[in-house]
Parts: C-alpha cells; structure tokens; sequence
C-alpha cells in the first residue's frame, strides 16, 4: 500500500516536472521571434547571427531539458 | 519546358509508390501482428540494447547492436570523407563536394566562434561533428539503432569535451583560469553571487549538453513508434480506426521530416557549444 502511494505520487511529479517543458518552449519562442523581428529590419545582418541564435536555443532549452530529467529520475530512478 | 516537368513528375510519381508501398507494409504489419490487442509495440523496445549473437550477459566486449550501428556509422564517415574524395577532382564528384561542405561548415564555424587559435582543435570538433551526425542520420533508417539515444554514449562525448576543454583553460591560462568565474564587468557587490551562479552553470555544462542531444533523439523516435502502433487500428474497422489510422500515417511522414531537420540541428547545437566551451577556455577574461 504505501509503495503505491509513493509509485504514485512519483509519476504525479514527472507529470507536473513536465509542465517545465512550457517555459523552455516559451523561451525557444522568444529567442527565435525576436531573432526573426531583428533579421526582417536588417536582413544583411541576419547571416552572421544564426549561431548565435542557436546557441541562445541552446541555453534556453536546457532548463526543458532539466525538467524532463527530473521526470525522467521520478519514473525509473525513485 | 516539357523535359522540366517530365523531370519533376518523376520523384512524385517515386514518392507517391513510396507512400503506397508504406501504407501497404503498415497494414501487413499490422495483420499479422494486431492480434495481441492493445499496443502492439512498445515504442522504448527500441532502444534495448541487446547481444549480437544471442546470450542474455552484456560485458563491455559482448558485441551489440549498439557497437554494430556504431562500426556502421565510422564506415559510412570513412566511405563519406575518404574514400568520397579519393579523386581530389578540381571539380568535385558528388560525393566529394558533400565532404567539401561538410568540412567547410564545420571549419568556418570554429574559425567564428572560437576564433583563430581554435583552429588547433579543429580535428577534434570535425569528428565529433562527423560522428554525432551521422549516427543520427543512421538511427532514422527503419529498423536501425540510434546509438545517440543512449546517455552513456552522450555523456561520453560531453565529458571528453568538458575534461578537455578544462584543462586547455588550465594549461593555457594556469590558475587565472579561475577568472572566467569572476566576472568584472559587473557591479562589486554582484560579482560573489554572479561567480556562485557561473561556477554553477559550469559544472552542469556536460550535464545539459548530453542529455539534450540524448533527449531529443530519445523523444522523437519515441513519438513515431507511438503514431505508428495507432496504424494497425485500421484493422478493427470502427469508425476511429477507420479515422486514426490514416491520419497517423500522415503524422508518421511529417514527424519525419521533422525529426531529419532535428537530428542535424541536434549535431549542429552539440558542436556550436563545444566551440563555444572552447572559446571560453581560450579567452575567459570577459
């Protein structure tokens, strides 16, 4: 009984850890939108700049990425 | 005018019995393996690591599917980088110029982000480049093995990256290495709290960096072994079958497409943040 009370109450974390994955996706968002806004006033510049917007990507995305491994830890490792 | 549209009726006409062919496949499938009820795959099966040549036991020298699709990806960068331009044409064959690009991509991106005396590592970053993206490429073929969806394998490669990076820092810089953490620029009362966040964010480097790489491939594959066990419901000939089934097929082509754009764009995030790693090893004085 009270190892399914604590299975259970470990895959309610991993469905609430996921909720993270929206503010990484809200981010992403940002970063690209204002990248897009920035290349459409001054597309000779955009080139130069994708790196940088990726490696933005990149930085934002992995705070998504820590909330999924939490969820990850919840279900197999707890 | 007419050759121009005889030419590109050709792949549509390739690509519609393609599609034929898959939908058909599907339902093959579907007939001789829907009978179970329920999921007919697990979409994880798919990344077990099993034995080659039978047995249960798995020792680091057992030979897996893992270091199968592994050999396959080093001889696919072999066949690619040279035996591709073993021609040296001054006009590149096919195969030549997709190594041109390749090399050039990766070149051009370390000579920007990490600078000039990045070019030293140049080697160690284009094989990194050469492995990540291939395997990737690999794990998309069906019934293949995606060794980049496992984290011993991604940890692997980040903790390279981070030990080494490490050290270049500590043996070009010695100990003012450690002023990478204490960043200047900012207001004195700042700069303690500012270096607990930095020297933080660097040890969870190789941590994000693996698993990204791992998350990704892991999730993508995963999501097409779930659209592609809703297929065989055509079978049950209800009205949702009737619905889901082709409606998945489509979502299978599309998450494809997808997951081709992320399996390059994964290799490409892994490899811009080794160089920005290493620029900020070569030049840590903000």
């Amino acid at each position: 009984m009270q190892g399914d009370i604590v299975q259970m109450g470990a895959y309610i974390g991993a469905g609430l850890a996921c909720t993270g994955m929206g503010g990484a996706a809200v981010g992403i968002g940002h970063v690209v939108g204002n990248y897009l806004s920035g290349a459409l006033r001054n597309p000779s510049a955009a080139g130069g700049q994708t790196a940088t917007m990726f490696i933005g990507i990149a930085f934002s995305e992995a705070l998504g990425i820590f909330s999924f491994l939490v969820a990850l830890l919840l279900m197999f490792a707890v | 005018m007419s050759d121009q549209t005889n030419a590109t009726s050709k792949p549509g006409r390739a690509v519609a019995y393609g599609i034929f062919a898959f939908v058909a496949l599907m339902i093959v499938i579907g007939l001789f393996g829907g009978q179970h009820g329920g999921l007919v795959y697990h979409p994880m099966e798919q990344f077990l690591v099993e034995p080659l040549f039978g047995g249960e036991h798995v020792a680091w020298y057992t030979p897996t599917n893992v270091t199968l699709w592994m050999a396959i990806a080093l001889l696919v960068i072999f066949g690619l980088l040279v035996v591709g331009t073993r021609g040296r044409a001054v006009v590149p064959s096919r195969m030549q110029s997709v190594a041109e690009l390749a090399y050039g991509f990766v070149y051009r991106m370390v000579e920007d982000v990490s600078g000039k005396d990045g070019l030293k590592f140049f080697p160690y970053i284009m094989t990194i480049f050469m492995f990540i993206v291939t395997s990737n490429m690999l794990g998309l073929l069906p019934l293949s093995f995606t060794t980049t969806s496992h984290l011993a394998v991604t940890v692997l490669l980040a903790l390279c990256v981070f030990i080494s990076v490490t050290v270049i820092g500590f043996v070009r810089h010695g100990v003012s290495f450690l002023k990478l953490f204490w960043i200047t620029s900012a207001p004195l009362l700042l700069r303690p709290i500012l270096a607990m966040i930095e020297v933080i964010s660097y040890f969870v480097r190789p941590v994000s960096h693996s698993i990204r790489l791992m998350g990704n491939m892991m999730a993508g594959h995963a999501v097409m072994k779930v659209f592609a066990a809703f297929v065989p419901l055509i079978l049950l000939s209800t009205g949702i079958g009737l619905v889901v089934s082709p409606l998945s097929v489509v979502a299978i082509s599309a998450i494809y497409a997808l997951e081709l754009l992320v399996a390059f764009i994964q290799a490409y995030v892994f490899t811009i943040l080794t160089c920005v790693y290493l620029r900020d090893a070569l030049h840590p004085f903000h």
